[in-house]
């Protein structure tokens, strides 16, 4: 059973990955973080059925800074659609040195 | 009187007889003057105000518009007197520490008078380098050396302040220059008193400075600035020497206080390289700080200072300095005839070459100059043929005699200038064809400065006849019977160079007689040159300068006394025998263990050709010099020939300036200045990190991409690259 899940937690985990290096659109990509999120959560479950519950508690851990990371990530992007009319990180770059 | 909590270091046995006598309080001598800095130096910070009418020709007394007596300043602050607010508490002060320096100096010269001390009393004060094998206290010496200069400084010192008073009142700067009177003061009592060669240092640098602040004290003046500077710059190739020196003596005895390099002379090889790398060295350190051929130019230079501190730093005690150090360092010298003999051939020469330079200065005070500098290399004939106790004779009767010329031409210029100033005129105050016949004028002045004049001329009885002679005696005896006659110079025998300087020393006697009767001539005799409407405000200064005159002049006169003759019975050689423990030794070494005795008769007839060539000197001058023919400054025609060339003081300035300077300034300029400073610090190393630093951060600039997806490209890539590298491993 492990392995499986420890794998099904890899391929979701590279498909995060991808997303959030392919894709453009910051609502795209922010839902790419959450997926490698919850791709280490599942690791997180699968290995506490070997080493105890704490990898259980971590997921709790790590899924209550993913919703605070959401809510700020998410005003962040409303912050700079409503400056630039635009999600398109292509045409985000006021960091530009 | 003992003070308790400080130690006191006894120089040699258990109990010093002047321990716990008035001695243990020669630390006051000096902090007395640095009193009288330090309250003149804050009273200075209090700016003047101008006093009296604008135009000098309404009311007021006469003096009280006399501003820079004897400077060549005329600036329009000239017109408008500025007396001091504080003048009046300043010119207590001043010279009251003085006076009180030289109360506390008596006393303790009293004590040692009375307690036969042969070993000198240190007082040690605080410790004040301490670091590895190197001790170094701060500590005062006193013996019969260090006890004569410091009433030399503190009395002749007290003088001039008082003569200060007068020439100096309506100076805007009193305060400031009384200030810096007395640091001088200090300082030089730290040079004379200091029982270690770094505490005679620093009042050597000391007093190096305040001749700087002195000589450029009207600064406003370039000429005057640059003249301070000269000082200063040539002073410091001295100051190189005497370091060396230094360094030396440690690297070799590992002492540097004065009684422990007399108990540890021993240890080194006599005649050996290193004393005598130590005595030149030495020597070069006296030629900067007593003007000594090859670094004596800056000293006439030294005359744009004002009068009363040519009298007291140029002529009186600080370039004596020189002299004093050879004497206090007589131990090694007296090891070293090589140094010894260069030392007397040296100042035989500067003698000789300053004297005939005096021959045609017309500038009064120039004249006086170069006398300076021609007896300053008598005082090193005779420290140099190991006669410590004649230099420092001539040395002491030189400080009274010059003072009293320099006070004198204070006086003179003082009168001149106040003439000159009620009509106007922009003549020169201080040359000697502009003045003529002031005899008439200046009758006390005329008298003092003639008896000063036949007193450096060597005339009997005054005190420098007795100092020159006892000079040229002990050259004339140790030629045949010395060290120094048993050594060679460059391949000369010692004995042929002991006579050719004592010829030297002759020659220089005879120039001194006439140049100095020169300048009396061209001064007080003759008609007058001054002009009508200026001649009615010619006229004596007030009793505070006229009076120190009189006592120097009392002293030039009685000054012999302090060391006649040999032959002269139980009254002589009293200098000579109270600077025995100092340093009787060293002489002794140098006369091969026998005192240096002539016979009478070539006594008798030393002395005689002496006075014959003075007096010739003198008579020579009168019936040569005709000051009835004497023109005006402005009227006078060029020189022309041998004479032109001794005006221009041998061009020596100019040599100095084309071999010297020139080069010293373009080297500075251009690879100093334009190449290193220029090109390599501040063009490679300041500006070049500057455009590296720019370049980097134009690269790291194209980095900051300020898109996301670059970042996390790079981001992805580099944890595969960690993980990469992981797994390998």
């Amino acid at each position: 059973m492990i392995p499986e899940a420890l794998a099904l937690s890899a391929v979701l985990f590279t498909i995060g990955t991808i997303g959030v290096l392919t894709r453009r659109n910051a609502i795209v990509i922010f839902m790419c973080v959450e997926l490698m999120l919850n791709a280490v959560n599942l690791t997180f479950v699968a290995l506490s059925k070997l080493y105890g519950v704490t990898g259980q508690v971590f997921v709790v851990f790590v899924m209550t800074v993913a919703a605070a990371e959401a809510a700020v990530g998410l005003a962040i992007i409303i912050a700079i659609f409503r400056h630039g009319q635009t999600v398109n990180l292509k045409n985000i770059n006021l960091l530009k040195g | 009187m003992p003070m308790p909590g400080l130690p006191v270091q006894e120089a040699a046995g258990a109990a010093h007889p002047l321990a716990g006598t008035f001695a243990e309080w020669i630390w006051l001598v000096p902090v007395l003057p640095f009193v009288g800095f330090v309250i003149n130096g804050l009273l200075s910070l209090v700016p003047a105000t101008r006093l009296g009418p604008a135009d000098p020709s309404e009311g007021g007394d006469g003096h009280a518009h006399v501003e820079h007596a004897g400077g060549t300043a005329h600036d329009d602050a000239h017109h408008h007197p500025a007396r001091h607010p504080y003048a009046r508490l300043v010119s207590l002060i001043g010279p009251a520490v003085l006076a009180l320096a030289f109360a506390v100096t008596a006393g303790i010269f009293g004590v040692l008078a009375g307690a036969h001390a042969e070993a000198p009393f240190v007082r040690t004060l605080f410790p004040w380098i301490v670091t590895g094998s190197l001790h170094i206290d701060a500590a005062l010496q006193v013996d019969q050396l260090s006890m004569v200069m410091a009433m030399v400084v503190t009395g002749v010192g007290f003088l001039i302040h008082v003569f200060s008073v007068g020439y100096m009142q309506d100076d805007p700067g009193y305060p400031r220059y009384f200030a810096y009177l007395n640091l001088f003061v200090f300082f030089m009592l730290v040079l004379v008193l200091g029982a270690s060669y770094p505490v005679l240092f620093v009042g050597w640098e000391g007093v190096g400075l305040c001749s700087y602040l002195l000589i450029g004290y009207w600064y406003s003046d370039k000429a005057n600035a640059d003249a301070g500077k000269k000082a200063f710059v040539m002073n410091r190739i001295g100051d190189f020497g005497f370091l060396v020196a230094m360094f030396l003596l440690f690297a070799h005895l590992g002492t540097l206080d004065f009684v422990g390099v007399g108990s540890r002379a021993s240890q080194l090889t006599e005649g050996g390289a290193v004393v005598t790398a130590i005595g030149l060295f030495f020597f070069l350190g006296c030629a900067g700080k007593s003007a000594q051929i090859p670094l004596y130019t800056w000293l006439p230079d030294a005359m744009a200072g004002p009068t009363p501190v040519s009298a007291l730093i140029h002529a009186a005690t600080m370039v004596t300095a020189g002299v004093y150090l050879v004497a206090r360092s007589a131990v090694l010298f007296s090891l070293t005839p090589v140094a010894s003999l260069t030392v007397a051939l040296i100042g035989a020469i500067t003698a000789i070459f300053a004297a005939t330079i005096g021959l045609k200065q017309w500038d009064i005070k120039k004249v006086l100059a170069y006398s300076t500098v021609s007896q300053l290399g008598y005082m090193f004939i005779g420290v140099g043929v190991g006669a410590y106790a004649a230099g420092v004779f001539h040395l002491l009767t030189h400080a009274f005699f010059k003072a009293l010329l320099f006070l004198g031409s204070g006086s003179v210029i003082f009168a001149m200038h106040r003439a000159l100033h009620h009509t106007g005129s922009h003549a020169d105050a201080q040359d000697m064809r502009n003045m003529g016949g002031l005899r008439a004028y200046l009758p006390w002045t005329f008298g003092l400065m003639w008896i000063a004049t036949l007193a450096i001329a060597g005339i009997p009885p005054f005190s420098g006849f007795f100092s020159k002679d006892e000079i040229l005696a002990s050259v004339f005896a140790r030629a045949s019977h010395s060290t120094l006659a048993d050594a060679s110079l460059l391949g000369i025998p010692g004995s042929a160079l002991l006579m050719v300087i004592y010829v030297l020393g002759l020659a220089a006697a005879l120039l001194t007689a006439i140049y100095m009767t020169r300048m009396m001539l061209y001064t007080f005799h003759g008609p007058n040159r001054t002009g009508e409407a200026e001649r009615a405000h010619l006229g004596e200064a007030p009793w505070v300068m006229t009076g120190p005159l009189v006592v120097l002049g009392v002293l030039s006169v009685a000054g012999g006394l302090l060391n006649l003759p040999a032959f002269m019975g139980s009254l002589s050689q009293t200098l000579h025998h109270w600077l025995e423990p100092v340093t009787g030794e060293a002489a002794l070494r140098i006369t091969q263990g026998e005192e240096a005795h002539l016979a009478l008769g070539t006594e008798g007839a030393l002395i005689g050709i002496a006075v014959l060539i003075a007096v010739g000197g003198i008579v020579y001058a009168f019936m040569r010099l005709k000051p009835a023919v004497l023109l005006p400054k402005d009227q006078s025609p060029e020189a022309h020939g041998f004479e032109r060339v001794l005006e221009h003081k041998y061009y020596v300035d100019e040599i100095y300036d084309r071999t010297v300077v020139k080069p010293v300034v373009g080297i500075s300029t251009r690879i100093l200045w334009k190449g290193m400073d220029a090109g390599l610090i501040d063009g490679l190393l300041v500006n070049g990190s500057g455009y590296l630093m720019r370049g980097l951060g134009w690269m790291g600039a194209r980095l900051q991409s300020g898109q996301v997806g670059t970042y996390a490209w790079v981001l992805v890539i580099g944890v595969l690259a960690v993980l990469g590298a992981f797994s390998i491993s």
